[in-house]
């Protein structure tokens, strides 16, 4: 295949959202230790039993080992060269007493802070800013209480909810889960609470937009979202960061919960910093999400597009324990220049006639390494249970990789599983095809990448597909092909 | 139209076109014969930008531009369209909405005013309405799953919706049945009106007898060993190569 220098110029367009916010922050010295735990804590002003959580998390931390079976390269990350915290100084009452610098970094983010009115025929979409390690601002919360409907920063949650949170935090995700998670629930600094109360269907797209800004510090967010009987929440989680030369630790954990005929979709458009060309900075993104269909008939479906982040290790899975329950996982990743993704995800069929859909679109183009890894288990006593996967690769130029690992762990012998993997190449002759009927080879390869990524592409809530379409291109731009 | 001066191609370090001189004018069609190897699809090729194709010597003026400046997509866009002789396949990308995007990006380069959909829609189904031919395709992704027939018919639909000023058909006519041919036949004649020029290879069968070219070229080691008109072609089909002159190199 001939190397084409269009191509390169298009996924080598500069990462647009890794402009840096000055800012005055409080923000922790480096390392961590029991005593930066009980800071984080009383800097957020918690109760004792969240403290409590937290410590006995950190001291399960210190006994375990970093896992190491990923296909990933990366130099060992010092934990103790973190700091772990960091918040604006000026008080977060009200969005008047936001430091217009932080409204000004919304703003260019195309994030709205202020409550809009109502476009006609337009859904409007509630937000919950989270800048470093706070929650700067969570529009529309009177209008969503007035339904019964809870969306505020975990941080507000356990004062004003501690018997939900209790109930349901580390209920998916527990704590010894893996090691990011471990490190995760002893430092966690901020994010999303959702809870939807019975008979609800959500009005708006619920969206929690995380921005990292502070030199060397790690994120650590937490987000719970529990969707009660019979009720419907769809959620989006968007991210950036300032382009730095150091590489930046995000370990999340996200734990969704749906109670009989409940139906939670969960959408994420993520855009960190990639990296440079030689892999020099970017963040690394090690992130545990996990939902469970608890009652009987419930549904979680995963949709998400991937499009930064130096090292990716993320598994978004469904424990499909009700019975009729059902788990979907849609994602586009694209691994371009220099990055490495180990992604995919786990569905665990327990309860009986549960059934799965996996559509995993991988991207891989100039230097990248794409994984898809998947699991399908089906446990002894999940009888009739169904689950299709496809995994689909796409590879721009020569140098560029794509591995799919599989794993199937079926103990019921009624389970129908079928799975189907494809790996193509974006070829010159139909760049030069479609180029020779005057549309030009940018738009060309955007033309092939979204009809690639239809299926997941359909899956996103209107109002964030233009986004991604947008941020698929811009992702690719420079890597010809 | 279009001048061709002592054009050498080369594909790979080997030199495939030794010099070619070839003026075509606007409203005239032109055939291009000779034997396999001769470099008959080089030179359209070449025309199109293709990147298999090095131009090492030589100029080309098309309506007054130096070709060899412009990129693939802006010399489409300047109405050069060329006919494949295996139109690839595109899955994923719808065949319509294709479509309607090179329309679309031939407008806006020409700073006309974009088509919108309906329009686009009622102007295909007149198009095909005319030569009968199956609107169905568009609704498929582009080429995918094809026949060698449908291809052929998809390409006449994007001429048609393109209006292209110089059309360079390369073996348009492989593969394909008598009726087939006479489809193709009758688009090409009602795209000429007169301003509209056609370079087409073939290897002189029932495509000549339907399109009459004006002028007749055959090539020969990468140089047109001959010119002439209709006659030389019927010649050609009569006596064979040798006979009127020309070395047959594939031998």
């Amino acid at each position: 295949m001939s190397d084409n220098k269009q191509i390169h110029d298009v996924i080598n367009k500069e990462y647009k959202l890794g402009f840096e916010t000055l800012v005055q922050s409080d923000t922790f010295a480096k390392g961590l230790n029991e005593d930066v735990i009980r800071a984080i804590s009383a800097k957020k002003d918690e109760p004792s039993w969240l403290l409590d959580f937290r410590l006995k998390a950190y001291a399960k931390w210190l006994k375990m080992e970093e896992p190491s079976w990923a296909h990933l390269n990366y130099p060992k990350i010092d934990y103790q060269d973190i700091a772990y915290y960091s918040a604006p100084k000026k008080a977060l009452d009200s969005l008047d007493e936001v430091d217009p610098e932080i409204l000004e970094t919304y703003k260019k983010l195309g994030i709205p802070l202020e409550e809009q009115k109502l476009l006609a025929g337009v859904k409007n979409v509630a937000v919950d800013a989270v800048f470093d390690s706070v929650s700067v601002k969570t529009t529309y919360q009177e209008e969503l209480e007035k339904l019964g409907i809870i969306f505020c920063s975990i941080s507000e949650a356990a004062h004003k909810f501690p018997e939900l949170v209790k109930e349901y935090l580390a209920s998916v995700v527990p704590v010894t889960d893996n090691y990011f998670a471990c490190l995760n629930s002893a430092v966690f600094t901020d994010g999303s609470f959702v809870y939807i109360p019975p008979n609800t269907h959500c009005p708006m797209e619920l969206s929690t937009y995380f921005r990292i800004n502070a030199l060397d510090t790690g994120q650590f967010e937490r987000t719970l979202i529990i969707c009660d009987e019979n009720s419907y929440v769809s959620y989006n989680e968007g991210c950036s960061a300032p382009t730095r030369d150091e590489r930046q630790l995000h370990a999340a954990v996200v734990e969704l919960v749906a109670l009989k005929d409940g139906q939670i979709k969960y959408s994420t458009i993520q855009n960190w910093f990639p990296g440079d060309d030689k892999g020099k900075g970017g963040i690394l993104n090690f992130v545990t999400k996990r939902g469970l269909c608890k009652g009987d008939n419930s549904k979680i479906s995963w949709t998400q597009v991937e499009t930064g982040s130096a090292i990716t290790w993320k598994y978004p899975s469904c424990i499909l324990a009700g019975d009729n329950s059902v788990g979907e996982f849609y994602s586009v990743a694209i691994a371009s220049k220099s990055q490495q993704a180990d992604t995919g995800t786990k569905m665990v069929h327990l309860g009986k006639n549960t059934k799965s859909t996996i559509i995993s679109k991988g991207i891989s183009a100039m230097h990248g390494v794409n994984a898809y890894r998947g699991l399908v288990r089906v446990g002894k006593n999940a009888s009739n249970a169904r689950n299709i996967s496809e995994c689909d690769s796409l590879l721009i130029g020569n140098a560029c990789h794509a591995h799919t690992y599989p794993y199937h762990e079926i103990r019921n012998s009624s389970a129908n599983i079928e799975h189907e993997a494809t790996t193509s190449k974006i070829s010159d002759e139909q760049l030069f095809y479609i180029s020779q009927r005057g549309i030009s080879e940018e738009n060309a390869i955007a033309m092939i990448v979204n009809g690639f990524c239809k299926e997941v592409l359909k899956e996103l809530p209107m109002e964030f597909a233009a986004e991604a379409k947008e941020l698929l291109n811009i992702s690719l731009e420079g890597s010809v092909g | 139209m279009l001048k061709i001066e002592n054009l050498h191609v080369k594909i790979n370090e080997n030199e495939i076109l030794k010099g070619i001189n070839l003026d075509i004018k606007p409203g005239e069609v032109h055939a291009l014969m000779g034997t396999n190897g001769a470099g008959k699809s080089t030179l359209v090729k070449t025309l199109s930008a293709h990147y298999d194709c090095v131009v090492t010597e030589g100029k080309i003026t098309y309506k007054n531009k130096d070709l060899l400046d412009l990129d693939v997509s802006d010399r489409a866009n300047e109405g050069i369209f060329m006919s494949f002789q295996s139109p690839i396949e595109v899955p994923g990308v719808n065949n319509s909405y294709f479509l309607k995007t090179a329309i679309n990006e031939k407008r806006a380069y020409n700073g006309e005013d974009e088509i919108d959909a309906m329009e686009f829609l009622k102007v295909v189904k007149e198009e095909t309405n005319k030569f009968n031919i199956d609107r169905k395709l568009l609704q498929r992704d582009l080429n995918d799953g094809f026949s060698g027939g449908e291809k052929k018919r998809n390409e006449l639909i994007q001429l048609l919706m393109l209006q292209p000023d110089l059309i360079l058909l390369d073996e348009i006519d492989s593969g394909l049945d008598v009726d087939a041919i006479k489809t193709v036949a009758n688009v090409i004649n009602s795209m000429l009106d007169g301003k509209r020029s056609i370079l087409m290879i073939t290897h002189y069968d029932r495509l000549l007898e339907l399109i009459k070219p004006d002028f007749v070229h055959i090539l020969n080691d990468g140089k047109i060993a001959k010119t002439g008109d209709y006659s030389l072609a019927l010649e050609l089909d009569e006596k064979g190569y040798e006979a009127i002159g020309i070395k047959d190199e594939s031998k």
